[in-house]
Order: C-alpha cells, then sequence, then structure tokens
C-alpha cells in the first residue's frame, strides 16, 4: 500500500512537470504575447524608464532566451515561489494568488461535500424505493441536472437574487469583511456567501452522481451478503446503511478523484465569473484574454495540482474504506 | 440419531409462494407442508428452480420481490421458565416482515448459509466483524443485580459487550476449525478461501445458538474435498449443539450423508418423504426413482440429476394432472394427465404424491370415475 502510494505521488509529480511544460508552450505559443505588445507600447511613448524595466524582466525572465531556458527558468522560480509577474497589475501573481487560492480551493472542497450530501441520500432514497413516485421525480431532476451548465445555472440564480429578491450573493464576502482580517466574523460570513456557489456548481455533478449510487445501490442490493446480513436479523435500515451503502460508495470515491472532482473544477470557473468570486476563476480568464502568461499558466499549475492533490486523496481515502484495495 | 420424542420446531402448512412476473406467475412453492423436528436434519431435495431457496426464504419470511407468500408457517419456541419447559408457537408468515419479533428469530433461533460462500460476506468487513454483528444481536448474558445478591434475576439479561462479542467471534472460528482464529478473526473475505468463508458462514449463523440451521446448499460452490470436510463439520456441530437443520442440495450422495428424513420437490411441490434409508432402500415415487437410477458418488457433481430424460417443464405452461407426468416411466395416459395426485402417507411414515398409489386418489366423484375407467 505504502509503496502504491508513494508510486501514485511519484506519478503525480511527472504529471505535473509535463502539465506544467505543455501549459507554458501554449501560454507562450500566441504570436502577440504580451510582453511584445508592452514593448511595442512603450517604446512608441519612448518611456526610458519603463525600457530599462522592459530589459530588467527580460533578463529575469529571459524572454530573449530558447523556450526551453525561459521554461527552465520560470520552473525553477517556480519551485522557489516566485510564479512570476502579472503584467497586466504589475504584481507577482504570487500575491495575487495569495488570497485566492486558499477560496478557490474552500470553494471546490464545499462543492465536493454538497455533491455527496445531495447525490447519496437521494441515491439511496431513489434505489431503495425503485419505481416510487419520488425514484421517478428524482430521476426526472437529475436528468435536468445533467443537462444545465453550472454558469448558466449562476446567471439564473444571480438574476432572481439580485433583481428579485434584492439579496447579495455575489462575491464571498459582505462589503465590510472584504479588507478585513480573519475572525472568526469573517469566517461565518464566507460560510454564509460560499453555500451559494457551492451549491450552484454542486448541482450538475450531483445528478450524475445520483444515477451512479443508485445504480450501485441496485446491483449492490442484489448481492448474496445482503441477504445473508439480512438473514442474521438486521433491521432493514442497517442492511441498508451499513452494508450496501458502505459498498456502492466505492465507486464514487473512485470517479471522486478522476471525475467529480475535475468536473467540479472546471464548472466552478465560469460560476465564479458570473458571481465575481475572489477566487482564481476570474483572473484565470482575465489572463487567458489579455495574454498574461504567467499568471494564465501558474492558475494552470494550480488547477492541475489540485486535480493530482484531489486523485491522490480521493485513492488513499478508496484504500482506507476497501481492504481490497489496502491489503493488496 | 433418531429422537424418540418428535417436537415440532418448524411447520410449514400449504405453503405457496407465486412471482408475478411478466410472462406470467411463477408458482415457486406450490403447496408445501412439511414439519421439521427439534435435533432433526431434514433433507430437502430436487431439481435446481424447484423452490427450495424459496421455501427456505419464507420460513425467514424473507421471500424476495416481488413474492407473495401464502399458507401457514409456525415456528415452535422453546424455552425454560421456573424449570418447567414451555412452548411458545409464533406464526412467522403474519409477522412483519422487518419487526422486531422476527428479527430476534432471524439470526437467533434460525441461522442460514447459503450457496455462495464467495460473496455472503461483506467484502469491505473482515471475519470477526460479521459474527460480532450477530454476537452483538442474539447473545445475551445474565445481568447480575448489584447489591440484592439474593434475589439475583436470571431472567433479566443484557446483549454482550463488544470485548464479549469479539470472544465470541474467536472462540467460533475456533470451533468451525478455522487455523488460527485469533488473527483469521481480522482477516477480510477476500483473504479467505471458499471453503474459509463458508465455515466462517457457519460461525456466524452458530453464533447464537439456533435451534435450526438451514444450509441451503452449503456445499454446492465448494470442490470436492472442502465439501467432506464441511459435512463433517456440519455433522458434528450439531451433535453438540443439539440443533435441527434444514438441509437442501441438489445432490443425493450428499443428502444421504447427513439427513436423517428427506422430503422430495418437484416444481414447487413435495413428491415424497420419508426416513432417509427408506427413500433409498424403498421409493414410492416415480421422480424419486429415476433420481436414484444413477446414485451419484460422494464427489461426482452436477451431472446426476440432469439423466432423468425430459425437461424439467416452463413454470409459466405447467402440464395438466400429475405435473411430473410428460417425464414419468410409470405414466397412465388418461389418468396421470388428468388427475392431480393427492399427497398421502403410502405406508408408515412414507408419504408420496403419485395415482399408482390408491391413498392419492382425490376423493372427489370425478377422479373416482376416472380411476374406474379401463387403462
Ligand atoms: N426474485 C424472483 N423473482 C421471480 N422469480 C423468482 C425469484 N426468485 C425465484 N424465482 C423463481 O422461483 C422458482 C424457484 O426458485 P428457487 O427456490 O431459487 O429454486 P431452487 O430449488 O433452485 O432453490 C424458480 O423458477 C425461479 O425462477
Ligand atoms: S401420478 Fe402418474 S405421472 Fe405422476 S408420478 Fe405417478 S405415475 Fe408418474
Ligand atoms: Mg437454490
Amino acid at each position: 500500500m505504502l509503496s502504491f502510494l508513494v508510486r501514485r505521488i511519484f506519478y503525480a509529480i511527472i504529471m505535473l512537470v509535463v502539465v506544467s511544460f505543455v501549459s507554458f508552450i501554449i501560454i507562450t505559443l500566441p504570436p502577440g504575447d504580451f510582453m511584445t505588445q508592452k514593448i511595442a507600447e512603450l517604446q512608441a511613448r519612448g518611456d526610458k524608464s519603463a525600457e530599462l524595466r522592459i530589459d530588467e524582466y527580460r533578463e529575469r525572465y529571459g524572454l530573449d532566451q530558447p523556450l526551453m531556458t525561459q521554461y527552465w527558468l520560470w520552473a525553477s522560480n517556480f519551485i522557489k515561489g516566485d510564479f512570476g509577474l502579472s503584467f497586466e497589475y504589475d504584481q507577482p501573481v504570487a500575491t495575487l494568488l495569495k488570497q485566492r487560492f486558499p477560496l478557490s480551493v474552500t470553494l471546490a472542497l464545499a462543492t465536493t461535500a454538497f455533491t455527496w450530501a445531495l447525490a447519496i441520500p437521494i441515491g439511496v432514497f431513489s434505489a431503495v424505493k425503485q419505481y416510487s413516485l419520488g425514484d421517478q421525480i428524482a430521476t426526472t431532476i437529475s436528468f435536468l441536472g445533467i443537462g444545465i451548465p453550472p454558469f448558466l445555472l449562476a446567471l439564473v440564480v444571480l438574476y432572481v437574487a439580485v433583481v428579485k429578491l434584492d439579496q447579495d450573493v455575489v462575491g464571498l464576502f459582505s462589503r465590510e469583511f472584504v479588507d478585513a482580517s480573519w475572525s472568526l466574523a469573517k469566517v461565518w460570513d464566507l460560510l454564509k456567501h460560499l453555500w451559494v456557489p457551492a451549491l450552484i456548481g454542486a448541482i450538475t455533478g450531483t445528478a450524475g452522481t445520483i444515477r451512479i449510487m443508485r445504480g450501485n445501490l441496485l446491483d449492490t442490493l442484489g448481492q448474496p451478503f445482503i441477504e445473508a446480513a439480512r438473514a442474521r436479523g438486521l433491521k432493514n435500515r442497517t442492511v441498508i446503511w451499513r452494508h450496501a451503502v458502505r459498498m456502492a460508495i466505492n465507486p464514487l470515491i473512485v470517479i471522486l478523484g478522476t471525475e467529480t472532482f475535475p468536473g467540479i473544477l472546471a464548472g466552478n470557473i465560469l460560476v465564479e465569473v458570473v458571481l465575481s468570486l475572489p477566487t482564481m476563476g476570474p483572473l484565470y480568464i482575465e489572463a487567458l484574454l489579455t495574454q498574461d502568461m504567467y499568471m494564465a499558466g501558474t492558475v494552470l499549475v494550480f488547477l492541475v495540482m489540485m486535480l493530482l492533490i484531489g486523485s491522490v486523496l480521493a485513492d488513499i481515502a478508496l484504500a482506507w474504506v476497501d481492504p481490497r484495495i489496502r491489503l493488496e | 440419531m433418531s429422537k424418540n420424542i418428535r417436537n415440532p420446531l418448524v411447520e410449514v402448512k400449504d405453503l405457496h409462494v407465486e412471482f408475478d412476473v411478466r410472462d406470467g406467475i411463477v408458482h415457486a412453492v406450490d403447496g408445501a407442508s412439511f414439519t421439521i423436528y427439534r435435533g432433526q436434519t431434514l433433507g430437502i431435495i430436487g431439481e435446481s428452480g424447484c423452490g427450495k431457496s424459496i421455501t427456505a426464504k419464507a420460513i425467514m419470511n424473507m421471500v424476495p420481490k416481488p413474492g407473495k407468500m401464502r399458507g401457514e408457517i409456525s415456528f415452535h419456541e422453546y424455552s425454560q421458565q421456573n424449570g418447567k419447559e414451555i412452548e411458545e408457537v409464533i406464526r412467522i408468515d403474519t409477522l412483519d416482515p422487518d419487526g422486531q419479533r422476527i428479527r430476534e428469530i432471524r439470526g437467533g433461533h434460525i441461522g442460514m448459509i447459503f450457496q455462495e460462500p464467495m460473496s455472503s460476506l461483506t467484502p469491505v468487513f473482515s471475519a470477526g466483524f460479521h459474527i460480532i454483528e450477530a454476537a452483538k444481536l442474539h447473545r445475551f448474558v445474565p445481568l447480575d443485580t448489584i447489591g440484592d445478591t439474593m434475589t439475583k434475576n436470571i431472567e433479566a439479561k443484557r446483549h454482550v459487550t463488544e470485548a464479549e462479542a469479539r470472544e465470541i467471534a474467536v472462540d467460533m472460528l475456533h470451533r468451525v476449525g478455522l487455523p488460527n482464529p485469533e488473527q483469521r478473526v481480522d482477516s477480510y473475505p477476500h483473504q479467505l478461501s471458499g471453503g474459509q468463508r463458508q465455515r466462517v458462514m457457519i460461525a456466524i449463523a452458530l453464533s447464537a445458538y439456533p435451534d435450526l440451521l438451514i444450509a441451503d446448499e452449503p456445499t454446492t460452490a465448494l470442490d470436492v474435498s472442502i465439501e467432506a470436510q464441511i459435512l463433517d463439520l456440519m455433522r458434528e456441530l450439531q451433535e453438540t449443539a443439539d440443533m435441527a437443520i434444514m438441509f437442501i442440495t441438489h445432490n443425493l450422495g450428499v443428502i444421504a450423508e447427513i439427513a436423517d428424513e428427506i422430503v422430495v420437490m418437484y416444481m414447487g411441490k413435495e413428491v415424497e418423504r420419508s426416513n432417509t434409508i427408506e427413500i433409498f432402500e424403498n421409493p414410492q415415487h416415480p421422480y424419486t426413482k429415476s433420481l436414484l437410477g444413477s446414485i451419484p458418488q460422494i464427489g461426482e457433481k452436477e451431472a446426476q440429476l440432469e439423466t432423468i430424460k425430459g425437461m424439467v417443464p416452463s413454470p409459466f405452461d405447467l402440464p395438466s394432472g400429475c405435473v411430473f407426468h410428460p417425464r414419468c416411466s410409470d405414466y397412465m395416459p388418461g389418468k396421470c394427465d388428468r388427475v392431480y395426485p393427492d399427497y398421502a402417507e403410502v405406508s408408515e411414515g412414507h408419504w408420496a404424491r403419485c395415482l399408482l398409489y390408491d391413498g392419492c386418489w382425490p376423493e372427489t366423484s370425478e377422479a373416482q370415475a376416472i380411476k374406474s375407467e379401463a387403462a
């Protein structure tokens, strides 16, 4: 098991290197990059000090060097915590992301938690009351849920909340807390805002997860060990939750790292933009639009890092709940 | 081991179980009546699909959906009170299938082991977990009233604790012959062989000291040598535990080894019942005779029942009269295909359902008229 984990983490690191390289290439690929644009602009103005600064950038990021060298410079600085400069904001990327990265992680975790908290009970209900009215309703809603992109749902929620209900759903903090330092009150304020985007992000994933949960549980309920558990004198409820659900959850954990979590990360980006959350999503989209290369590259690497860590954690969780994997 | 006094433990009367499925109604059990006595081993034999498992599940009040059950199933609970044995009769068929009473009987008074030892244990739980789960439900210890020792009430009992249940688990694994029970108690199902898993299933079932063990083809999925070991184990445990066994199989060789009495089933009905020696030496029903036609050696598997000519009829299109008539070598045209035989005692303690025996002809005038027709 331990060697499996070590191997898993090793692969994750290699994956991260590959992804960072590919994303760097993609970012520097378009001919009109931010630097060339900015240099042209400054030179036109004949701004001497700016030109000096640009020379400094050039040297620091090796912009006149071959691509490989540029990547190497960026990557080696990255490890030291210097992710480069956002040309758009004229600030280090690290400074800009310092607040936003933890909030992105929090949102992703909250969305995952919502997905499961909704999907498991509904899936169990649907399976146990197969073909009942409740099951049909749940199935219909989950089909609708699969079809609605999260950002569209976010737009609808935004419209209904702001225009019709005059509620504040934009951002993750109330105005008075935006710049305040962390306190219990601020955490509470965050939670009060967080559930809206988390729930929106969870809807799509929930729909799919409900269907998987329902199918798994129906399969599991047909297994001989369920009948054997009942024949031992256990209550139906105990048989379902302790034996059947316990088994049926394993496949959910398997897809947690490979489907659920990636889906949430991708879906959340646009939700974050629509609801202007102080997370990485809006910065990422903006950076892509303005070709703010280090910003875009860094966010991408962070997203992939979250993905990889998520999938390693999912593997650990699976091994933890399933002795067949743990004791392999 | 024949018992002088035959105390009934489970009485099944005119049991019917029907499945309303898309293609029609399957009469999985069609009027079965039999009694299992205390300490006795009753063998139930019949081809696959004849309703053996469903009968067993009906006794546990666990008929699977969409099955519907009719008939009477009575469980006789014997207990000691003030030195006297009292008997209480519980109608299992009328109990709420998820109620307290039936759950005390399931796993408590009646234990069950299944055909698929490979998948009868929940894969994420250890062997011990399963036994502990059962022991915590069904094993009790007397509750000592602290202080007033004179009036210690032996009626007052409490459930065993987790630690006590674990001791029970290790002890049971030891009794069913699992090597290294102290370690094996923490083994997961995938770390055990098929035979070991069936031993664990037996340990679970016996941990509550049940009055009846229902063994539904417990060795069908196992190797021949393992099969012999498991049968030995069951015989040995039965002698020490004074427990009845309902042993279900489609293998005559196996049933000869273990049963005191045998019920032969065909298409959801009993066709013959007698003690084991009588069934083997003096079979009455043509179906039983053809089963015996190729007595399998212990160890031979599967092939034996296939030797009966003809096919098992479709459950949706049952033959008229005696349902066995298309396959019967003693078939009497004009009679067997028109009259449905009664189940009657054809000699002392020997029951059969076949028109070759006068007692099996129904009393109706119609049947009697057919009987007197020239062949
Ligand atoms: N859940 C079910 N739904 C529909 N039919 C069933 C179900 N379970 C059993 N049956 C039918 O009942 C009949 C008896 O089955 P069973 O008791 O399992 O036979 P066996 O004697 O092999 O144990 C079979 O014809 C089977 O098709
Ligand atoms: S009643 Fe007739 S067909 Fe049926 S078993 Fe007896 S002899 Fe054979
Ligand atoms: Mg069966």
